[in-house]
């Protein structure tokens, strides 16, 4: 306590200790690999290789123009055996190359002694991330170049990295943070210089101390980089929370961080920088927590991209049998259910959660007892159980009125509901038929 | 809920490294968050029936048998009164959920020891049934239940709901028949001088649930302790109580009763601890939570001392019930990074 935070919020179980002593140990080399072609908010790319084409690990197989983009790369070398519609964790099918392995594998390292950052120009560096094809890991995948060239005009004065990790059960962050804090700071750093930012700050959650230890040794004395202890608290790692936590800066409504010369990076994001800028790395490998009641060996893996979650979780012991179980992609307050465990691993893909029958929400819900839980958890002061009755009666007028768009999609308000509402699924059609009827609206034009 | 259910053949994919066994587990697939805590709307009820226990003792304690008999007759009648409902209407039967036996509890506790058994059972059927069934069930009245019963019984039987019975403690040999609450006596008598210590112990006369503040405020603390009830709102009535009842008795402290007294004579306490706290009629944001409290509480003092009645913590309440859609609309809370001051 007495830690900086937001307000409201709900404090989950976090079932953290199940991966948080594990050391990130390397997944073994997956002989085929499914690499949608969007990985990213954003413009999908498209493929740069055909059917049959012979490609190396990290070579480049699908980029586009758009200026909101990130390339995608091959994560093992051996021949394309396809390029077709796929199940994508996102819940979609997305265009995706196969790739079929050979079985060999580049070694990735330091080439020499680490890139000197002050020689590097802020446009060299930002070329590099996007080459690199880095996108947010923390789970939203937007594509890290864009949020490194704010429009003219609006100045950066601080890079937040964010390794609050506030979902249950996720330790990837933590053990990155951990275990290669000089790649995060170097990461920050060169965030720092690709924004102009004079300031870097890293929001960690108290319930991390090793973590805190470890980043303070690496950033040692330099002034320019500080520590942010945080209050363990959910969802203190959605942008908005950890920058008015971190910084006392509200963004405001309908704007982005940079609105408040901000800019947020995941951890991981900066240590796939660091990787990048030296040793040439390209996106093509994360750090996945795998965990949940519904998994045998909860583990931390270091994870191809394009891996089948059913391949990945053979490497934990597997699920657990009988029952049901929800296979998330992400954590459990904002990961999405997988219909099928042939899905592959994305570049966002933070963590594989399996939540087993005892668990899982039952479909049946009892009449709003206006708790006011659901009230007092809302991290952006709305009025869930409201919101979710407009949703679902499709009463679009008073949803927007009551500033339903605003909502970010946390989920603390159904976490929370004694009545078991599924209030953020009821907000989020309100969300849809909004966005329907300003698309009519411009069609209509 | 669209939460679907997948069979098995729509998981198999690719032939599996992994044992058959895992053809067994099924995938579900429903929407995020896929974590929930681990309250629920009868756990609720349940803690706040444990929470009633003190004070049922305690009125039983003072009141003898009759008083447990009273409080039986009033949750069976509650329970039956919900299940004929729900059975009429083909809804599912929930009375297990709890909620109509806090309302039996609840109207019991606002009854004299010694009134008619069918006027308890009467009082039931409308508080469940008007009160709560006709609104659309649990969640959905407007009115505590419980209240709304009182004040039906009120206005039946005037008579029967303010003759009071002395507490089997206390031994008065004169005039053992019917007998005055402190707020009666202070109101129609200008007797101000019932010891305090009677009072907050639960040794005067008055409904079950109105003597013995002590047993209730420890149930209070229960659900305080268990995270049911917010703080404000049973200090905010007690606090307004107390602040505005001050006024007058510093004003003129013969004419008028104490701010001590307020607090622990009548029905404040049982209202503050479990009406006031009634979830589904309080206000959900804290703003509106302190206007519920602040004039819910001024109303209770002024009627108490300038309207016909002894007793205004019941209409005080109800008539603030009233107005909690409304202020649930306009105290809604400043959204993150709104620039506007709140919506009215
Ligand atoms: S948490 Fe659930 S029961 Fe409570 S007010 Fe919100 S929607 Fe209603
Ligand atoms: S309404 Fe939206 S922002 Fe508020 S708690 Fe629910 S999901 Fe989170």
């Amino acid at each position: 306590m007495g830690h900086k935070t937001f307000s409201r919020g709900v404090h989950p179980s976090y079932y953290k200790e199940l991966t948080s002593g594990k050391r990130v140990e390397a997944a073994t080399l997956p002989k085929t690999v499914t690499i949608p072609l969007q990985q990213h908010a954003g413009a999908p790319c498209e493929p740069l290789v055909k059917k049959g084409d012979i490609v190396q690990e990290g070579q480049k197989i699908g980029d586009v123009k758009a200026f909101v983009s990130a390339p995608v790369h091959a994560s093992i070398s051996g021949k394309v055996k396809d390029i077709e519609l796929a199940q994508h964790p996102g819940g979609f099918r997305s265009l995706s190359v196969i790739i079929e392995g050979d079985g060999t594998e580049k070694h990735w390292g330091p080439t020499g002694a680490p890139v000197d950052l002050s020689v590097l120009s802020g446009e060299a560096i930002r070329e590099s991330v996007r080459d690199a094809g880095i996108v947010g890991m923390g789970g939203a995948a937007f594509p890290t170049s864009v949020k490194l060239a704010p429009p003219k005009g609006k100045a950066i004065e601080a890079v937040v990295l964010n390794g609050c990790e506030c979902e249950p059960y996720l330790t990837a962050d933590h053990r990155i943070m951990l275990e290669e804090p000089e790649k995060v700071v170097w990461g920050l750093r060169a965030l720092m210089k690709a924004t102009g930012a004079s300031k870097g700050f890293i929001g960690i959650e108290e319930n991390k101390p090793d973590a805190i230890e470890a980043l303070r040794k690496a950033i040692g004395s330099s002034s320019d980089i500080q520590i942010i202890v945080l209050e363990a608290k959910y969802p203190q790692g959605a942008e908005k929370m950890l920058i008015v936590a971190a910084l006392g800066r509200k963004v405001p409504v309908g704007k982005l961080p940079l609105d408040v010369g901000v800019v947020v990076n995941n951890v991981g994001t900066a240590a796939a920088i660091y990787e990048a800028l030296n040793w040439g790395k390209p996106l093509i490998e994360r750090i996945v927590t795998i965990s949940g009641n519904g998994v045998k060996e909860p583990r931390n893996l270091k994870v191809r991209v394009g891996t089948s979650f059913e391949e990945v979780l053979s490497q934990c012991g597997g699920l657990v049998e009988g029952g049901e179980v929800e296979v998330l992609n992400g954590g459990p307050m904002m990961g999405i259910a997988q219909p099928t465990l042939a899905v592959p691993v994305i570049k966002g893909t933070s963590g594989i959660t399996v939540i087993a029958a005892s668990v899982i929400k039952s479909s049946v819900y009892d009449a709003c007892i206006r708790c006011a839980s659901c009230v007092s958890a809302c991290p952006m002061g709305l009025m869930p159980y409201k919101l979710g009755d407009f949703g679902k009666n499709f009463r679009t007028a008073d949803f927007k009125d009551w500033d339903g768009v605003s909502c970010i999609e946390c989920g603390c308000c159904s976490y929370v509901c004694p009545a078991k509402r599924p209030l953020l699924q009821w907000i989020r059609l309100g969300k849809l038929k909004v966005r329907l009827e300003a698309q009519k609206a411009a069609a209509a034009k | 809920m669209d939460q679907k259910t997948l069979d098995t053949k729509e998981i198999k994919t690719a032939p599996t490294p992994e044992p058959p066994s895992q053809a067994a587990t099924k995938l579900v697939v429903s929407s995020s968050p896929h974590f929930l805590n681990n309250e629920s709307v009868p756990k609720i009820m349940h803690n706040v029936v444990t929470a009633l226990l003190p004070a049922t003792a305690a009125s039983v304690y003072f009141f003898g048998w009759r008083a447990l008999l009273l409080i039986i007759v009033c949750v069976a009648s509650c329970l039956l009164t919900e299940y004929a409902f729900q059975k009429k209407r083909n809804k599912p039967i929930k009375i297990y959920d709890g909620s109509a036996i806090i309302t039996g509890m609840l109207l019991a506790m606002t009854l004299p020891a010694g009134f008619p058994i069918f006027g308890a059972v009467l009082g039931s059927v409308f508080a469940i049934g008007v009160g709560k069934q006709l609104f659309g069930g649990l969640g959905f009245n407007i009115f505590n239940p419980a209240l709304l019963g009182r004040a039906f019984l009120m206005a039946t039987y005037p008579v029967l709901t303010t003759t009071w019975v002395w507490p089997r403690t206390m031994e008065k040999a004169v005039d053992a028949v019917t007998a005055a609450t402190p707020l009666a006596m202070a109101k129609f008598e200008g007797k101000l001088d019932v010891p305090l210590m009677d009072m907050i112990l639960g040794n005067t006369a008055g409904s079950l649930g109105e003597t013995s503040a002590i047993a209730i405020i420890l149930g209070g603390l229960y659900l305080r302790y268990k995270g049911y009830i917010n703080w404000k709102l049973p200090l905010g009535y007690l606090g307004t109580i107390a602040a505005f009842s001050a006024i007058f008795w510093l004003s003129d402290p013969t004419k008028y009763p104490s701010p001590l007294f307020h607090l622990f004579a009548g029905g404040a306490m049982l209202g503050a601890w479990f009406m006031v706290t009634d979830m589904v009629t309080s206000p959900v944001t804290s703003l509106g939570q302190w206007i519920f409290v602040i004039v819910a509480g001024i109303l209770a003092v002024v009627i108490r001392l300038f309207g016909g009645l002894p007793e205004g913590v019941m209409y005080s309440i109800l008539f603030m019930n009233a107005f909690v859609p409304l202020l649930n609309k306009h105290t809604r809370p400043k959204v993150f990074g709104e620039a506007r001051a709140q919506k009215v």
